[in-house]
């Protein structure tokens, strides 16, 4: 291919995406007057079934989650900020709520499963409420639930190991499973617990 | 000369090092932050290159952000640099120093710096997901601040 044509098709090319961003970008916005054009139309489903396997290396099934709200959340053990922050106030929401406590499930999903093992996540989690569920699973089983869950994470490497990228946010869902909102550590106490309690009373 | 009203203040070279903590962590964790706030008094940057700690087998320079939700993470090479005139607090969130394959709790250990050399210190141990040390005084949240009459 000669350099002309090359820079033809280079053309054809920058301007035929440019057309399409700017049909796509005019469809948007016409098709919601009332919406900021920077807002996305359709909400976006989060969450689906899954299975994972329990600290104690059972398995476990979100069909066992139908009919109780749940906070799902992704994390590792290696992780020295986020991860143990939100378990903690995650622990201390469960005392807050009371005996309501008890009808909300609390579930951390490791984005490390290569080395959080059920084993290592039981005893990591002896820190914690011990009503939270601690689940990995297969590296692809935890990838799909991440995908989900529209969660990123990624490995970084570091000069005398890695650490983890990863998203901070406490899912919140609701008693048939759907998206209710989200929280994170974040948010003070008092909202987290008021989110958490608008949950249970869905 | 001031006297810091709480905790240990370290000086070397041209920076000064005051309220170091860290926090106790989960069972089977290898990992946990360092905290503490950097001063450079000289009219040269100096720079947080590393450190040790007594019981880990790794010290890191981390930046930590929160991007979109996103908690992200990376190492700052060569370091961490304070200009002249600067005070960094590396705090939860924020950049940090980053202890790995911890063997026992945190608790002592030397900070490095590129001009101010080798520096001892010995950090306050707070509990599991403290956001901040404790002999810091109450932190105000309000900008409505008690009138004193």
């Amino acid at each position: 291919m000669s350099t002309t044509s090359v820079a033809h098709l280079f053309r054809v090319v920058v301007w035929g995406a440019a057309a399409g961003v700017a049909i796509a970008g005019g469809y948007l916005y016409l098709r919601t007057p009332s919406q900021s054009r920077f807002e996305l139309p359709v909400r976006t489903a989060i969450g689906g079934p899954f299975t994972l396997t329990t600290v104690e290396g059972k398995p476990f099934s979100s069909e066992m989650l139908k009919g109780r709200p749940y906070a799902l959340f992704f994390g590792f053990t290696n992780c020295p900020d986020v991860c143990p922050t939100t378990l903690l106030e995650m622990s201390n929401a469960l005392t807050a709520l009371g005996p309501d406590g008890d009808r909300l499930n609390v579930l951390f999903v490791t984005v490390d499963p290569e080395h959080d093992t059920a084993e290592h996540l039981k005893t990591y989690l002896s820190a914690f409420d011990q009503r939270i569920i601690g689940l990995t699973g297969s590296a692809d089983v935890i990838a799909s639930v991440a995908r989900a869950y529209h969660v990123f994470y990624e490995k970084v490497p570091t000069s005398s190991g890695y650490t983890m990228n990863h998203t901070a946010a406490v899912f919140l869902m609701d008693r048939k499973g759907a998206l209710a909102g989200t929280t994170s550590h974040e948010e003070s106490e008092t909202v987290q617990h008021d989110k958490l309690r608008r949950l249970l009373s869905r | 000369m001031t006297i810091p009203a709480l905790g240990q203040e370290y000086s070397a070279g041209t920076v000064k090092i005051t309220q170091l903590w860290t926090r106790e962590v989960p069972p089977s964790s290898k990992v946990a932050g360092g905290y503490m706030t950097i001063t450079n008094r000289g009219s040269e940057p100096d720079t947080l290159v590393g450190g040790s700690l007594v019981g880990a087998g790794g010290f890191e320079v981390h930046q930590m952000e929160t991007v979109g939700g996103q908690m992200k993470m990376r190492e700052l090479k060569p370091g961490l640099v304070i200009n002249p005139g600067e005070t960094i607090v590396l705090k939860p969130g924020a950049s940090h120093a980053m202890f790995l394959d911890l063997k026992t709790p945190p608790k002592v250990g030397q900070v490095i710096f590129a001009k101010a050399g080798k520096v001892d210190v010995e950090y306050k141990v707070e509990p599991l997901g403290a956001r901040a040390p404790t002999d810091r005084g109450p932190v105000s949240k309000s900008d409505t601040a008690h009138e004193h009459h």
